[in-house]
Parts: C-alpha cells; structure tokens; sequence
C-alpha cells in the first residue's frame, strides 16, 4: 500500500509543477515529487517484520530480518541533494520577489 | 483547459508507473522482498570484498567494514566516494546561494517581534541541548540510526533556533566557512592518504575494531564527523544567508 501513497503522492507534485503560477508553490511541489520517490525508493526495500538494518544486541541475525539497508543509503543522498536544490530554487525566489515584489509569475510579465 | 491537460498527463504518468509494476519480477509485492537474492545481502555480511568472518554484535573483531549500523557502512565506508560527490553537492549549492544572495554589506533581518527575556535565555538553555544531541547524533553515527547528515542539520538547526530567538544574534559566517573549507579538505586529504600510503581512495586503512564499540570502525566515524562538520556549517552558512539582507 506504501508503493501506491508514494506514486499518489508523485503525481501530486507533478501536477502542482505543471499547474501552479506561484514560485514558491512550485518549489514546495517539487519537494512533494521528490519525497513520493523518496518513499518510493524506500518501500522497495521493506521486508515484512524486517528491523532497522542495525546490529545490537538483541538484533545478532546476519542477513535474515534486517530490511534492505541499500535503498535507505541512496535515499540518504537523495535528501541531501534535495535540501540543495531546494536552497537554491528558494535564493533565486527571494532574489525575484526582490527585483518584482511578486511571486506570482504571470503579474512579473506585467511588472516590465 | 491546461489544468485538464496536466491532469491527464499525471493519471497517464501514475497509471504507467502501476502497470509497469504489476508482474515484474523486479519488483516483488510490498513486504516480500527476499534480501538473499540482492547485493544488499554482501553489505549486510560484510562479504562485498571477500571477507568471510562471521557478524557477530560484540564479538566479530575487524570485519571488512566495521560499522554496526550498515546504512553507514554502505554510505561512509562502501560508497565513500560517492559520499564525498554528494557532500560536493551541497557544497556548490550553498556557495550558490551565498553568490545570489550575500553581496555588499549585510545585516540580519528584523523580527515582527522583540524577544523578551525569558525567550533568549531558554533559547540559550535549548540551544546548547539541541547542539549536544546533534554531536551525539554524529559521533554515534556507525552504532545508531543518523550520522554525519541529520547531526549536521541538527547543529543548523540550533543555530536556526538563536536567529528566531534573539534579533541582534548574528554567526560569525567566516568561521563557518573556515571550518567548512577545513573538513572538506580533511575528508579528501584522508582519501588521498588512502591512495597513496595504502591500496585505494578513501581506503578505511586504520583498524576495524570489534564490532558495536565506539572506537571501531577505523575511519568511518572521523570522516562521519568531517561529513557533520562540513554540513552543520553549510546549512548554517545558508540560514545565514536568507535571514540577512542588504543594507540599502
């Protein structure tokens, strides 16, 4: 069931991407899509009753009842690329909302 | 009429994306994944190299890699080298924002607000609980969930914290950036000693240690620690910049 809120939630921000006319919409749509894949990525991973790939003390099983540790290692980079990409869309909005006063893009064609 | 479009484009999106998974033998059903039968298996026996050891919690002494949390032993020992383009990324990221947004002589942006006594004080109190808890987090990294990536952002958040909570507070940006440039040189420097004193890049050439012990693992917690460093100070480096603003 996962898979299906994660796809759900991809083609929520691709539909927020295509429609809305507002920047920061735009950048929080884009974050919605990339936390679908996140999810996603994750969800190929789990293994039912499966722990945290961890080894404790009480967790000394080898390979059997961990979940799959690799998705959640490329998810990791995936997040940090996505805080960077996020940081840069915000700059360039507050550097627009400083030349136009506006983060609505069709008043900025007016603006001119 | 766009918005008709889009939403067709989307259903079409989403409905290939479900009937692409239904019958694939790569992708088994939700939960019924069987690890035996994926790379995964190699990282979680720390066999990728050839080793043969048993995994043992407490006992197995210097393995191939020698983290207990294997997320890390994948992100910071296994795929170091594709760590450091990732820290990279952040890296240009940030110095993207500094070169959009910090030019000219700044000053902080002013609250709506004037924090009254009591806000500063406890905001100091946090403050310092906040910064443990992400060293904590960083130090911790090959025994515990978290590491390098959400300690960093933890200790950005504390400094986050004293932005909102106090309007004169300003970081010192330059030491922030000394520190940053510090620990990203360190975690190459390290790969080079790997390189060249020893077999390969980022080669983890000290020794593994027993299993589960805060000193193990060799060179995963210091390069864990450079990773939380460089991301702490990048992050904060950032919130510096967007709560600033040019003097007119």
């Amino acid at each position: 069931m996962l898979l299906y809120a994660a796809i759900i939630l991809m083609m929520l921000g691709l539909y927020g991407i295509l429609t809305q006319r507002n920047i920061i919409k735009i950048i929080i749509s884009l974050n919605i899509l990339e936390i679908g894949l996140n999810i996603f990525i994750i969800s190929i991973g789990f293994v039912n009753g499966g722990v945290a790939p961890i080894f404790t003390g009480q967790n000394n099983l080898g390979s059997i009842g961990f979940v799959d540790p690799l998705p959640q290692a490329l998810v990791l980079t995936a997040i940090v690329i996505g805080v960077g990409t996020t940081a840069l869309g915000l700059a360039l909005a507050k550097k627009i909302y400083a030349k136009y006063g506006t983060f609505e893009i069709d008043d900025m064609k007016g603006a001119e | 009429m766009k918005n008709f479009l889009s939403l067709v484009l989307v259903l079409a999106l989403g409905g290939m994306i479900i009937l692409s998974l239904q019958n694939n033998q790569y992708f088994t059903a939700y939960g019924e994944v069987d690890i035996t039968k994926r790379v995964s298996e190699s990282y979680i026996d720390r066999d990728v190299n050839g080793g043969t050891q048993a995994v043992e919690f407490g006992v197995a002494n210097n393995l191939e890699s020698g983290p207990a949390n294997i997320v890390t032993a994948i992100v910071a020992d296994y795929r170091s080298f594709d760590t450091l383009g990732e820290v990279t990324v952040l890296f240009v990221s940030s110095l993207g924002v500094a070169l959009l947004l910090a030019s000219g002589k700044q000053k902080r942006l002013d609250l709506h607000f004037h924090p009254n006594f009591m806000l500063r004080v406890g905001s100091r109190a946090l403050f310092g609980i906040i910064l443990m808890t992400g060293i904590f987090v960083i130090v911790h990294g090959h025994l515990t969930p978290g590491g390098g990536f959400p300690g960093g952002t933890m200790i950005a958040s504390s400094i986050l914290l004293l932005y909102l909570a106090d309007d004169n507070f300003r970081t010192k940006v330059k030491s922030f950036k000394t520190l940053e440039s510090i620990a990203g040189s360190l975690y190459v420097i390290i790969g080079l000693v790997g390189l060249f004193a020893f077999d390969y890049f980022l080669v983890n050439f000290l020794d593994n240690g027993i299993l589960g012990e805060l000193f193990s693992a060799g060179i995963v917690p210091i390069v864990y620690a450079l990773i939380g460093l460089k991301v702490g100070s990048e992050i904060s480096g950032i919130i510096d910049n967007f709560l600033t603003e040019e003097v007119a």
